[in-house]
């Protein structure tokens, strides 16, 4: 029996959040006492694969079919679900992002897996395997059972601090059966970002709200960001009036991100916005109002004028960072 | 071409959740339901592709899984617009038992695209989607913020990590739809109330799909620390504490 992590790269490497699953998995590997395997889809160096090996991966099983260029989360499913069969996978652990919630629900029902999606710490028990995850938004937590053999975990992002335990690795290749029927899926153009920190992988976000008064306004706020390795966001009426790109905005509605800290600038805090956000370790707010409900959500506030407080910001990193 | 969107019935997005028998159960005494909100943008983008002149859309039907009390949000759906919706009549329990009822609506139509939203706003469980399509061994594309049809090819923006991707899609499949599916929710006019009450909606017994998981109860958050404030004056202060006491910068 064993526990698997699926591993995602960007052009051949690994993105942080392998790490954190590979922590996670190796963490949850000592409670059930089994072992650790990683699956990699797609070109990755060894050196790069045994980077997992630092963080408790005892075996990586890589596919690097050409037919997985274009993500069909049938194809994948197939796939994974192949492996996780061939290693007697007792629980399987992805990342509760786009490509983790387009497949943990396909391999659960082909797996007879329950899951438990957006988790954010190990089990409370193994047996019976009890969970918590938040619901309503991180309005509260439910304790949830897993009750089928094979278990399912997509973790949310930043929520899982990394663990070094370097083991040794061994690295297996896996080439899948050959699929019959011709893809369903046609990729006729992609875009991708590049040069900037995706706001899903930040670990520092500097987002802005209605009451950063006019577009204009923003320069500050990215420099900040720019500063800080961090990645800009905003609350839905910023992107609504065509403000920001609509990429950024956070909430309900929007993208949900766990960064290790928020800044929330111009923004009243409403719950619809709390929810993409409440999970963040650290929330900072500023807005002139005092009574602002998002002050009942930061850790740090500064009530004042956004667009005297964001320049001294600026300076206050530039003159760190000097010294 | 047809379309099938699912519908989930959730607390509106503003109530104050509180619990019941020793916290075990949701509170529903004051509860406002309403249609998730992902599903009433996915209904909203179904009936503006079928409402063009010489549309390729011949039908949006809706289905939910549920009982007889979540039917005013089923007839809120046909006023806005849809045609005819299904109802399986059993509580739902977890994401697995929704999606083999819902597949079992699915097979005794004929749908073209299945349209989930990518979250409940309760549970969040961001599963029935994904599960439906495995269960119908159909396509699946998440993270869907565009969807036309024309000359009879599906296209859709899919959102992946860090940009998009244009995509042709061959029917049948299962839309998991985010932000951008539409703009604002179509709101239900007068006639389509009036007209709605006409509409069928056909009930089905469930076939007792089994749930796997089981919520045992519900904890309130771990309390966070109260907002510590720093003088505006002093803004500087924000960030030395950012570095020597949170350590997050
Ligand atoms: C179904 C539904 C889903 C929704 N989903 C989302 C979502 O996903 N994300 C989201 O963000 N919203 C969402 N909303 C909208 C949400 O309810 C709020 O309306 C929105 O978050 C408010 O945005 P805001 O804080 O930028 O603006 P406002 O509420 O207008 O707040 C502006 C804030 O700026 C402060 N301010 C003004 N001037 C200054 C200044 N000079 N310096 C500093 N502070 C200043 C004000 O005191 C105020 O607190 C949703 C609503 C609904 C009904
Ligand atoms: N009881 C239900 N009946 C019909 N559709 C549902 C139900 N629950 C969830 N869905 C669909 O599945 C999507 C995702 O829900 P969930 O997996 O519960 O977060 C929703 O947006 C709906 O489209």
């Amino acid at each position: 029996m064993s526990i698997i992590v699926y591993t995602e790269n960007w052009d051949g490497k690994f993105k942080k959040l392998s790490f954190e699953l590979s922590s996670y998995a190796a963490k949850l590997a000592e409670m059930l006492n089994e072992e650790t395997i990683a699956i990699s889809i797609g070109r990755v160096e060894a050196e790069e694969l045994k980077k997992l090996a630092s963080y408790g991966i005892k075996k990586i099983i890589t596919v690097t079919d050409d037919r997985l260029q274009t993500f069909d989360s049938r194809t994948y499913t197939k796939v994974i679900s192949d492996i996780c069969a061939k290693e007697s996978a007792q629980v399987i652990i992805m990342a509760n992002n786009n490509s983790g919630k387009s497949l943990a629900p396909r391999l659960s029902v082909r797996l007879k897996a329950a899951i438990c999606s957006a988790a954010h710490e190990l089990p409370e028990s193994i047996s019976p395997f009890v969970i918590r995850k938040r619901v309503f938004s991180g309005g509260a937590l439910a304790r949830t059972e897993l009750k089928t053999d094979i278990k399912l975990i997509t973790l949310t992002q930043n929520s899982f601090d990394l663990c070094e335990s370097p083991v040794d690795v061994v690295i297996e290749a896996f080439t899948p059966e050959p699929e019959g029927a011709s893809p369903a899926i046609t990729i006729k153009e992609q875009e991708k970002q590049t040069g900037k920190v995706l706001l899903a992988d930040a670990e520092i976000v500097i987002s802005g709200g209605r009451g950063m008064k006019t577009p204009d306004n923003w320069g500050p706020l990215e420099e900040l960001a720019e500063l800080l390795d961090g990645a800009t966001a905003c609350s839905r009426p910023v992107s609504d009036e065509g403000w920001r790109p609509h990429e950024e905005h956070t909430g309900q509605t929007g993208k949900i991100i766990a960064p290790n800290v928020y800044f929330a600038i111009g923004i009243s805090g409403a719950t619809q916005h709390l929810a993409g956000i409440s999970s963040s370790k650290y929330i900072v707010a500023i807005n002139n109002d005092k009574d602002a409900p998002i002050f009942e959500a930061a850790q740090y506030g500064i009530v004042g004028d956004a667009a005297k407080i964001l320049p001294q910001l600026v300076e206050a990193v530039k003159e760190s960072k000097a010294s | 071409m047809n379309i099938l969107v699912c519908i989930s019935n959730v607390p509106d997005t503003t109530t104050k959740v509180k619990f019941a028998d020793d916290n075990k159960k949701l509170d529903i005494a004051g509860i406002q339901w309403v249609i998730n909100p992902w599903d009433e943008l996915s209904l909203t983008r179904a009936l503006e592709l079928k409402d063009v002149a010489s549309s390729e859309v011949a039908k949006v039907s809706v289905a939910h899984v549920g009982p007889a009390t979540s039917e005013p949000t089923i007839r809120k759906a046909l006023a806005i617009g849809a045609d005819d919706a299904y109802r399986v009549n059993t509580e739902a329990t977890d994401a697995m038992q929704v999606a083999a009822e819902l597949a079992e609506v699915v097979k005794s139509g004929s749908f073209d695209i299945i349209l989930c939203g990518i979250e409940s706003s309760d549970y969040n469980g961001a599963n029935v989607g994904g599960m439906l399509a495995e269960f119908l061994d159909y396509t699946s594309v998440s993270g869907i913020s565009a969807l036309n049809v024309s000359g009879g090819e599906i296209n859709v923006t899919r959102e992946i990590d860090g940009g998009k991707e244009q995509l042709v899609v061959k029917a049948p499949f299962v839309g998991i739809v985010q932000k951008g599916i539409a703009k604002e929710p179509r709101i239900a006019a007068m006639r389509g109330i009036m007209l709605a009450r006409k509409k069928p909606i056909q009930v089905s017994e469930p076939k007792q799909a089994e749930s796997a998981t089981a919520l045992l109860g519900f904890e309130a958050p771990p309390p966070r620390a109260a907002c510590k404030f720093i003088d505006a004056d002093n803004p500087k202060q924000l960030i030395s504490l950012l570095q020597n006491e949170a350590k997050v910068i």
